[in-house]
């Protein structure tokens, strides 16, 4: 997030794109209720009426994958009825004009040909969202998991940069993150390209700066695979051994069936984790890791805010902290790997990461710390680009409305999306054994608009075969009018209701995140 | 700056900005007043009267927490006068006031038993009518017992301000009054979404977490602050630990979130201690995951990643890391996997 939280309740303007924050980020979705308490608009785009969208003062109830459209739109209303940011855009930003070429043809009534919403409305919320004095985007999956997923983040972008609402209190874009450390995982150079604070591994001083730090003599200069091209890898045989720490792509990543024939090819699969997930049970070795509660660590929130995590029990079992597993792995591999503590990990993970330097143990048990934080002085950073943006000038990058890779057709007529559950989080590994969440939602079932049940005469509650052209999965149907004709929906929460055998695993090719978001299906009887 | 006033309290002289109330002056100046309705992060009700002060010149004994604190004002907070209202109060709560403390999951961090305490209230004063509203427990998160309800209206309000909800309102008069969802409908009849953030407001037992308060008392656990293991928001609470167990989650004061969190966070806990755990190494022989001993899991892991490095080079080697595990541990994590296996073949499912 570019904003802080709390900022969200500040804002005059919020535009929630794609997100379904009172169910899968129920506590931000609080600052979005008080902000609207206090008189703000909500505009919620979303295919489905979803709770959020319930509480908005305008819903734009778009089409599957044509938020490019509507946001071209937006901006081609505040170009032309003159309600953009002159001063920001001259001295802020650069190649405007790129952007005025490519939105003159999104005209509202273009754009309403293709996202469904009235032109009138498009521009009402365009004006809207210009002349408010602080607004702020929202925005999680339903924005970025399909194949246009980057530029549809570039889109985004450009409204808010065109508008000049970004680098100022309450004014920005922000993702939301879904899992608890994402943010965490990317700073800490869990990614195929960059190190820690995402410095390139493409960039020589870097490699010479971590090698050293790291006591080798060199660091391989080409950038890695994404999750993606790994499976792709395991599949046709260059990839023969992979080490899977606390995921489960079996279950959340598309086109399930492909993914098990992947890792079944491997020559070796060890997995690490806290149960025996769906990836887990087909590894040669499985490593019982302990849970959060077991042990000390950070993780970093969506507002970039590092925060403490405490140890309270012992581990469960002969289960080890996985810091403590992967040293072991190390150091059995010849390169001793030994730290007393989390703490100390920390320390050094503040002299390599000049955006995480400041932070420190002793600090963080009095209260969390957003980065940028450079020194021990430094407060940190509640919002981003205040006078400039990282690369100096913010450059727009106007994009092309493309439609999603698969169309509804005569074989499979309805379109099927995927999303998350106030009561389940992600694979449904932790929140199916809980004890309590899986007992009052214990059975999922697939969103269908009645008009579409009736056209194929089903019912409430009957069981039916949902297919695409990669797999099928039986699940129980309720009828309401949350999806409109054409949408189902349902999320990847149940093991039993394994959505991901159906999604489409064609990716965006830059961030190489899957559409998920759209696929065609049909339906029948089971 | 606003305005500062000064006022005094039990004879101290305490200077606050112009608008303050009585209760937050005194409670400035370190002067202990009990409260029931009234919290800091909700608007004020001035409804239970526990908060009374005497200040010469007003009719009446106010309420503290809705009286605002003007220039010269003098007040007393333990008084004999305001001591007996404060009796009386207690009293008047206790005689309709089931009293089963002894098995009441709140016992030990109950307001009404503090103050009963405190001021010396025995419970054979008015033996009143006592309540029989049934229990309500067939959700699986929250025990409502309306039968000990003192119509604070915190939940209320936490219900409407903090969750934004509004789904427990206050209903009937007099002996009957109690909060309850719309048409008297159990939470699990109404759009209740089990945050449970009603529950941490409650001062006494009338709303307590089913699990955690009836597996352990309140003054047997251990609590120990953390960051919430599921979505982005990263809420902190307290986790509370009893004999190497985690048995329940309660809200403390989050850098996020504040007292309030979601149904995962708040409830989401079983997995810790499920049956399913993962207690041992495993490894696969003739097809069948087999317990082991650490030393030879974690050789044949290396052997096997060594070999296949050697055989086919690094990038034969990918590895996926965790966005559900620490900083720390994703870390290491891709140090392993450039500095030891010598690639840069490392993701995870930030995608998803
Ligand atoms: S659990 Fe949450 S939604 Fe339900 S009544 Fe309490 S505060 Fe309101
Ligand atoms: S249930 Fe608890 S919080 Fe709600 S009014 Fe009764 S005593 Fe107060
Ligand atoms: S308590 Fe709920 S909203 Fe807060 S971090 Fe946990 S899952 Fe997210
Ligand atoms: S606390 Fe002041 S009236 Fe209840």
């Amino acid at each position: 997030m570019t904003n802080s939280i709390e900022e969200i309740a500040k804002a005059d303007f919020i535009l929630a794109i794609g997100t379904n924050t009172t169910e899968s980020h129920p506590i931000i979705s609080l600052q979005v209720k008080k902000a609207r308490r206090n008189g703000s608009t909500l505009v919620v785009a979303d295919p489905r009426r979803t709770a959020i969208a319930e509480l908005a003062d305008v819903h734009m109830q778009l089409k599957s994958g044509s938020d490019i459209a509507l946001l071209n739109g937006m901006a081609h209303v505040i170009i032309s009825e003159e309600l953009w940011d002159k001063d920001f855009v001259a001295n802020r930003t650069e190649d405007f004009e790129a952007l005025k070429d490519t939105v003159a043809r999104y005209t509202p009534e273009y754009a309403a040909e293709i996202t469904g919403i009235p032109a009138q409305t498009i521009k009402e919320v365009a004006r809207g969202y210009a002349q408010a004095p602080s607004a702020t985007i929202l925005y999680t999956m339903g924005i970025t998991q399909h194949i246009c997923g980057t530029h549809n983040v570039f889109a985004v972008a450009n409204l808010a940069m065109l508008c000049g609402q970004i680098g100022k209190p309450s004014s920005g874009v922000n993702p939301l993150r879904g899992q608890n450390n994402v943010q965490g995982a990317c700073d800490m150079g869990a990614l195929p390209n960059v190190y820690t604070g995402y410095q390139a591994v493409t960039v020589e001083d870097h490699r010479v700066k971590f090698a050293k730090a790291w006591n080798v003599s060199e660091l391989p200069a080409q950038p890695g695979l994404t999750v993606g091209d790994m499976l792709e890898g395991a599949s046709n045989g260059s990839v023969k051994a992979m080490y899977i720490m606390g995921e489960n792509p079996v279950l959340s990543d598309p086109d399930a069936n492909h993914v098990v024939h992947a890792l079944q090819k491997l020559d070796f699969l060890v997995v690490q984790d806290i149960f025996l997930t769906e990836t887990a049970a087909l590894a040669d070795v499985v490593l019982p890791a302990a849970s959060f509660a077991e042990k000390e660590g950070t993780f970093s929130n969506t507002e970039r805010r590092v925060q403490r995590v405490r140890k309270a029990i012992d581990p469960v079992g002969d289960s080890k902290a996985d810091w403590q597993i992967i040293c072991n792995v190390a150091t059995a591999m010849n390169y001793p790997m030994r730290y007393a503590s989390p703490a100390e990990i920390f320390d050094e993970v503040a002299s390599v990461t000049p955006s995480y330097a400041g932070i420190s143990y002793a600090r963080l048990d009095k209260e969390g710390i957003q980065w940028p934080c450079p020194n021990e002085e430094h407060p940190g950073t509640t919002y981003l680009h205040k006078d400039k943006f990282v690369r100096g000038l913010g450059k727009f990058n106007p994009v092309e409305y493309i439609p999603p890779a698969e169309q509804p057709d005569r074989e499979y007529p309805l379109l099927l999306s995927t999303g998350r559950r106030h009561f389940h989080y992600h694979t449904g590994t932790m929140t199916q054994r809980t004890g309590a969440l899986e007992v009052h939602y214990g059975t999922e079932y697939l969103e269908i608009n009645p008009d579409d049940a009736c056209a194929i005469n089903i019912s409430d509650g009957d069981m039916v075969r949902l297919t695409s052209r990669r797999g099928q999965v039986e699940v129980k149907v309720k009828l309401t009018d949350v999806v409109p004709q054409g949408l189902v929906f349902t999320s990847f929460h149940f093991p039993a209701v394994a959505i991901n055998k159906l999604t489409n695993p064609v990716r965006d090719p830059i961030s190489k995140i899957p559409e998920l978001k759209v696929c065609s299906v049909k339906l029948e009887k089971a | 700056m606003a305005e500062l006033i000064t006022l005094t309290i039990n004879n101290l002289q305490v200077s606050v900005p112009k608008g303050t109330k009585v209760l937050d002056a005194a409670r400035q100046a370190g002067i202990f007043i009990p409260t029931f309705c009234h919290d800091p992060e909700l608007t004020r009700f001035g409804a239970c009267r526990m908060c009374i002060v005497e200040i010469p010149g007003m009719r009446n004994l106010p309420a503290s927490c809705v009286t605002e604190a003007t220039e010269g004002m003098v007040v007393h907070t333990d008084s004999p006068a305001v001591i007996e209202a404060r009796q009386t109060i207690l009293e008047l709560m206790l005689a309709n006031h089931p009293m089963d403390c002894l098995t009441c999951g709140k016992n030990g961090d109950c307001s009404l038993q503090d103050y009963a305490y405190m001021y010396g209230v025995k419970t054979d004063f008015f033996q009143g009518e006592k309540h029989n509203f049934p229990l309500e427990d067939d959700n699986p998160f929250i025990v409502r017992d309306m039968n000990k309800c003192i119509l604070c209206g915190k939940c209320v309000r936490a219900c409407a301000e903090i969750q934004g909800n509004n789904i427990v309102e206050f209903a009937y008069r007099g002996f009957d009054a109690k909060v309850t969802p719309a048409m008297d409908m159990p939470l699990s009849g109404s759009e209740c979404v089990f945050c449970g953030n009603c529950v941490a407001v409650c001062p006494v037992g009338a709303l307590q977490e089913k699990v955690l308060r009836t597996t352990v008392r309140t003054w047997e656990v251990k609590k120990v602050k953390t960051t919430c293991p599921y979505c982005g928001t990263g809420c902190n609470f307290e986790l509370n630990v009893k004999d190497n167990k985690v048995v329940g989650i309660t809200s403390c004061d989050g850098d996020v979130n504040g007292r309030a969190l979601c149904v995962k966070g708040r409830f989401g806990y079983g997995f810790i201690h499920h049956p399913e755990r993962l207690t041992s190494p495993l490894i696969k022989k003739d097809g069948q995951l087999v317990e082991a001993s650490w030393e030879e899991a974690i050789d044949l892991v290396a052997q096997k990643l060594s070999d296949a490095k050697k055989q086919f080079g690094p990038d034969a080697l990918a590895v996926l890391s965790s966005a559900r595990c620490t900083n720390e541990e994703n870390y290491l994590m891709q140090k392993l996997t450039r500095a030891v296996f010598g690639t840069n073949n490392i993701d995870h499912c930030a995608r998803l």
